[in-house]
Parts: structure tokens; sequence; C-alpha cells
């Protein structure tokens, strides 16, 4: 077993208006250090939540389970500090901030993980540096750090945008929960790589997708299908241009 | 180290989530017994030296106070205040007045370092020349209970012509000037706390800009209140003659207290043609323990005249202190083409209440007036925002905007907008704009899964609702608020 992200039986539910609803019914998942994993599935089986979970959303009960990260319990810890042992997630639906600076929030993002983490905070200069090279990267125009976040941003620069900050806050574990959706071609292939530029022994990605085409940019090393709550079924690469093609029914029969 | 990063220090060491500045200067006082009668105004006025038509003055309004009733449109609740059951005059006890700060009593220089008030720094009093293209120094006239310690930068601004002291002395220096103009804005009997302050006031800041002169630097005051159960009255009075400008800025702090403090000021703006006047008010009164004991009363009455044709009155205020606020910092459009502004961010948290707001007069024609209301309320505090925005008939092609935004932390606190538009001429463009929104969990889960802790990301998104009105004030002023925003609403969510 490696010691990077381990979940076992990891089960949690939602209060949706006075409703208990079970979401989570057991996830076993482990990803080892350096690869890319990929969570694909139906609508409504949970791979969300199951982002939510790992990131440490408090709408989310933890009913049984665990999720370990480096060995630490990942479940006790505020979302704060998995940001700052070095999870990420990128938002299927980034969230605006307004009247809130861009580059001011990424900076304070920056420094907050960074002091966490033992390291220097970087000055105004040094960091406007580092992020006008990350954003150059992701082809985002200039102006992007200066609007405020994510507020008039088209779908396109709102997933840019989570891919720059991924980038700048250099966690060890990314989940990307549908950055794929909404985006062109071109915008696809660009986010594809600024995820894999961060590629690196040490560095792993949980990638939600319902789509072949980020993965033939991507190239990960396992495919797993979660449906209602579990993953039912996991595979190499060929898994999941298996489903493009064929679709879920059959998998979801075969459990059944 | 320039007098703006001592503050920024300053300001920094408040990390701390309760009241830091409660503490009692112990000086001296000279202090009048307990009541409101001719007597005690005669005793303020001969304690002040003034003359004969400051004393008929004091007791004319005090005829009229009494007279009045105190307001009660407004939405804040508070037990009746006994106006007999206070001082009102306390002074630290002196010697002639101190020629410079090595005579100022050293216990009261402690206090003003306990609050960050960088009166001590050198190059600051030294007058050290600024080169080009830094930021102004800042003139600090402390107001330490009633009476004004010690002016800087007299020399400088006597040099281009600016007259800036305390009113006391204005009186009595000047005094053509003070008659001409005090009162003539908001007179004594304009409303309750006005006829009181009138009667009663016991200091605050003189500025007179000459004709054509640009203040040299900006002017700064801090007000504080020591002395138990001490109401104080500033009064302050702004005259800026035909093109001519100055900013002035207020920021406030006061100790921690159990027994309720009543503060009922008077700020007076005069503005000639194609005079601006820039007033800034950074206000951090103790606003009472998490269970509303304590804190300040607040009620204050704040005017600027825009007298002359193409004049300007801003007025940016950062409300996080007091248990009661009660203020409307407004604007006489007399003058044709005149502009009056108001940007406000109004925080309440624990048991605070603000009912706070503007009021525009369109007089002149092509007048014109913009208003920004930011208010944050969290905890169990009650925040109104109120407006009144008036167009007189003669007021052709007079313009407004207003918008107002309240966001609400919580689930137990109250955010209301009550604005009046009266419009009497045909040509006036009226717009108003009101929102109303929370801090979303989406919001808070976002930045702390960037790494920001929960207070840090309250700060964030609150400081981005109030950027439009942060931005009006001073570079010095505007980080103080940041903080202060920031420190006021520690513990609010969660």
């Amino acid at each position: 077993m490696s010691q990077f992200l381990e979940i076992s039986g990891l089960c949690a539910r939602i209060d949706a208006d006075g409703q208990e609803k079970q979401i989570l019914r057991g996830v076993d998942l482990s990803i080892p250090p350096g690869e890319v994993h990929v969570i694909m599935g139906p609508n409504g089986s949970g791979k969300s939540t199951l982002s939510y979970v790992l990131a440490g959303r408090e709408d989310y009960e933890v009913t049984a389970g665990t999720a370990t990260f480096h060995g630490q319990d990942l479940l006790a810890m505020e979302p704060e500090e998995r940001a700052a042992a070095g999870l990420f997630l990128a938002f299927q639906s980034p969230i605006e901030l307004p009247g809130v600076n861009n580059a001011n929030f990424l900076r304070t993002a920056v420094n907050a993980v960074r002091r966490a983490r033992g390291q220097d905070e970087l000055d105004a200069v040094a960091f406007l540096k580092m992020a006008r090279e990350a954003a150059k990267a992701l082809s985002m125009a200039p102006d992007m750090l200066k609007r405020n976040v994510n507020v008039g941003f088209s779908g396109g620069e709102k997933k840019r945008n989570e891919v720059l900050q991924m980038t700048l806050l250099q966690p060890t574990f990314a989940i990307l929960d549908e950055t794929d959706s909404g985006l062109d071609v071109d915008a696809l292939r660009i986010v594809a790589e600024g995820v894999n530029r961060l590629r690196a022994p040490t560095f792993s990605a949980l990638v939600i997708t319902h789509h072949q085409k980020l993965l033939d940019y991507l190239v990960p090393d396992r495919i797993h299908v979660m449906a209602r709550g579990r993953i039912i079924l996991s595979g190499g690469p060929e898994l999941a241009r298996q489903i493009d093609q064929e679709g879920y029914t059959k998998f979801l029969a075969e459990v059944a | 180290m320039p007098a703006v990063t001592q503050t920024r220090e300053a300001v920094e060491k408040l990390g701390q989530s309760t009241y830091k500045w409660g503490f009692e200067t112990d000086i001296e006082m000279d202090m009048a017994p307990k009541g409101l009668n001719e007597d005690i105004i005669r005793l303020i006025s001969s304690r002040k030296e003034e003359p004969e038509w400051m004393l008929e003055w004091r007791l004319a309004a005090y005829k009229t106070w009494q007279a009045m009733t105190e307001p009660k449109w407004a939405k804040v609740a508070y037990p009746p205040i006994d106006y007999q059951d206070a001082h009102y005059y306390a002074a630290p006890r002196k010697k002639p007045g101190p020629k410079s700060l090595d005579e100022v009593d050293p216990e009261l220089l402690r206090t003003y370092e306990k609050l960050g008030i960088p009166l001590h720094e050198q190059a600051l009093l030294a007058g050290v020349e600024v080169p080009e293209g830094e930021r102004m120094p800042v003139a600090v006239d402390a107001v330490f209970d009633s009476v004004s310690v010690a002016t800087t930068f007299r020399k400088t601004l006597e040099e281009a012509g600016v007259i800036f002291c305390p009113i006391s002395e204005a009186v009595k220096e000047h005094p053509d000037l003070v008659r001409k103009y005090l009162g003539t804005v908001v007179p004594a009997g304009d409303n309750f706390f006005s006829a009181l302050n009138s009667a009663v006031f016991t200091d605050g800041s003189f500025v007179y800009v000459p004709k054509g002169v640009r203040c040299p630097m900006e002017l700064s005051t801090y007000f504080r209140i020591n002395a138990k159960n001490t109401g104080q009255f500033e009064r302050t009075l702004i005259v800026v003659e035909e093109g001519a400008s100055v900013s002035y800025l207020e920021g406030c702090t006061a100790p921690m207290r159990d027994e309720n403090q009543l503060h009922a000021a008077v700020v007076e703006l005069v503005a000639m043609d194609d005079a601006s006047i820039k007033y800034s008010t950074v206000q951090n009164w103790y606003p009472g323990d998490e269970n509303g004991r304590g804190g300040i009363y607040n009620f204050v009455t704040k005017r600027g005249a825009c007298r002359g044709a193409r004049s300007k009155i801003s007025w940016t205020q950062v409300e996080t202190g007091s248990a009661i606020t009660w203020k409307y910092p407004s604007c006489i459009l007399q003058g044709e083409g005149s502009v009056g502004e108001f940007y406000s961010v109004a925080v309440t948290n624990n048991h605070q209440q603000a009912d706070t707001g503007t009021k525009m007069i369109h007089l002149g024609r092509n007048t014109r007036s913009t208003i920004i209301a930011k208010t944050i309320s969290a905890g169990r505090s009650d925040s109104t925002y109120r407006g009144l925005v008036r167009v007189q008939p003669k007021a052709s092609g007079a313009r407004n905007f207003t918008q107002c935004d309240s966001l609400l932390i919580g689930d137990q606190c109250g955010a209301h907008t009550v604005p009046y538009i009266e419009s009497r001429n045909m040509n006036a463009r009226i717009e108003h704009e009101a929102t109303t929104s929370k801090i979303s969990e989406d919001q808070l889960f976002y930045c702390r899964q960037r790494g920001l802790s929960e207070e840090d990301a309250v700060g964030l998104i609150v400081n981005g609702f109030c950027r439009d009105v942060l931005k009006e004030l001073p570079m010095e002023f505007a980080v103080e608020a940041q903080k202060l925003l920031q420190i006021s609403l520690e513990g609010s969510v969660g």
C-alpha cells in the first residue's frame, strides 16, 4: 500500500432540505504518488461529492470510512490545512468573489499556503512575475489577473483560472472536477498541458470527467467507474475508451 | 521610518479579537461636576477663556436644546440617557500650554503610543523633506479628551496660509472667521444633538484654506475619549475658499468602559467656488462587549455646504465601532454644478446598532451627487441605511446615483435600507440601486480550499464587497480600514 492517498469504505451523506441523503456508500480508492487517476460515471453517482468530501466541505457528513493523505487523517483536517498539505480542488463551477482582485486573491492564497508549509512569503513583485508567466503559459489574457475573481469570466476563462491557481499553489494532489466541461478543443489542450506541466513523481491527480478527449492529452494511469456512491470497476486507460464508445449501461448492468 | 508604516504596524498588532485599546490614562483631570446647566456652560466658556459672543452663542443653543426632545425616528434602541448624569468638561490639568512635545505629559504620549498614533515620529516632527512623488506627510492634531494637546506641522501649514488649529484656539485667534461660519451649515437648533453640542462643545478642529491654496498635506485628527463618564462634544469647522482644496482625515479609538458614553459631534464644511473638500473618517470606538454592554453612543451631525459654483464635497466613512451610530454626513449642493459624494462602509457585529446614511440636497442647477453605501451586519446587530435625495425646483439638470448594498453574515442580524427620494424638478435624474446578499458557504469554502483561514476568507470577501468605498480613502487609511473591517468581524462566522 502506498502512503499517498488511501480512501477506504468512505460513506458520506448530505442534509438536503431536512432530508438525509446518503451519497457515498463505501468508496475504496488508492492513488500512488506520480499517477493520474480518472473517475467516470453517470450523473449523480457521487463523483463531485467525493471531491468535496476530500477537500473538506462541511455540508457533508462522513458517516463511515477513512481517508489518509501522506499518512495523515485527511478527514480530521480543516479545508485550509488540507490545502496547505498539498490538496487542490479545481471546482466544477468556480465561485465568484465580487470586488476581490484576482491577483490579490492568488497572492493571499499562495502566501497562506507557503506560510503553512514553512516557506518564505512572496512579495508583490516576485509574485506578479510568477503569476504573469503562469497565466501566459495558459494563454490567459493579462487583464485576467486584474479582474475580480471569476466575476464576468466566461466558462473557459473560469476553468483556466482554476488551472492557474493550481499551478501557483503547487499541490501534490489535485482533484479536477470536470475541468474539461464547456471547453473548446484548444482550451482543452491548454488546460491539459497545464496539468501535464505539474506531473512529477511526487504529484498525483484525480480527474473527474465524462469525456475521452481530455484523456487523450492527459494519458491517465488508472480509470475508475463510479456508480451509486461506490467505485464499481477499475481498469487501465482502455476502459475510458470503452466507456466512450459503449456508455455506462453495460457496466451498471453487470454490477446490478 | 515614515509615520504611515508605524501606523500600519500598530494596526497589525491588533490581530487579537478583543478590543485592545481599553485602558485608562492616569493623568490628573480638571473636571466639571456632573450635570448640565447655564453655570456649567459658563464654566466651560471661562475655562476656555472664550470671548463673550461665544458664551452667548452657547447659552442661546442651550435654551434651544432645552425646548427640544431627543429624536426617536432612527432604528436604534437604547435606554434613556440622563443628560444630568454626565460631566461636560474634562481636561488634562495643564500648566501653560505645551510649546513642544517635550512639554507634553509623557503619560499622554505613552497613551498615544499604545494607540499607535505616530505623533512622536521624528521625521514627522522635524518636518523632514519628502521627495517628489512620495505620499504627502500627514499633520496630526491630537485631541485628548477635550483639549488638543499637541499640533504638529503647524509651520508648514502656516507658510501655505492654511490655518489648522484647535477650534478653541480659533475662537480666540481667528474670531472673525469663526463667527462668520460657525453654525451656518449646522445651525444650533438643527437637531437635538447639534443643539447640545453647540451649548457644550469643548474642542475640535478648525481648518481654513485660503483662496487658491491646495493644502500641502493631508490633515488628520485623532479623537479619543478618556475620562470616565465624559461626554465628548467635538466641533469641527472647515472652510475652503475659492479654488482651494483640502483632504481631512479623522480617526477614532476609545478605551473600554462599562458605562455608555455619549458622543455628539458637529462637523461643518464650507466650500466656495471651485473648492474641494475630502473628509475621510475611520471610526473605531468601543462597540460594547459581546453582550452589548458598554460602548459609545455616537450621535453625530456632519454637513457640508457646497456654496460655490463647481465646488465639491466628498464624505468617506468606515464605521466599525460604537454601540449606537446615528450619523448622516450630508451635502447641501447650492453652487451651480457643485458635486456631493458619500462613500460609506458601516459594519455592525454582536449587539451594535447603526442608523447611518446621507442627505443630498440639490439646490443649484446641474448639481450632481453620488451615494455608495455598503452595510455589513453580523452577530445580532442591526444596521440601517437611511438616505435622502432631495431635488429642489431650481435644480434643473440635477443628477443623483445611489447604490446601497447590504451584506449579512449569519442569520441573526438585520439590514435595512430606507431611501427617501423627493424630486421637485422634472429635469432631475435620480437612480437608486440596492442589493442584499450573504457571504455564501460556497465563497468561504472556495477561499479555504485555496489555503485561507476562515477569518481571512471573511476579511477578503468583505473587503471585496467594500472595495468601491475603500478605494476612495487615502492610502494609509485604506490599509487601516481593511484591517479594521476584518478585526471587527472576527468570530462572526462559524
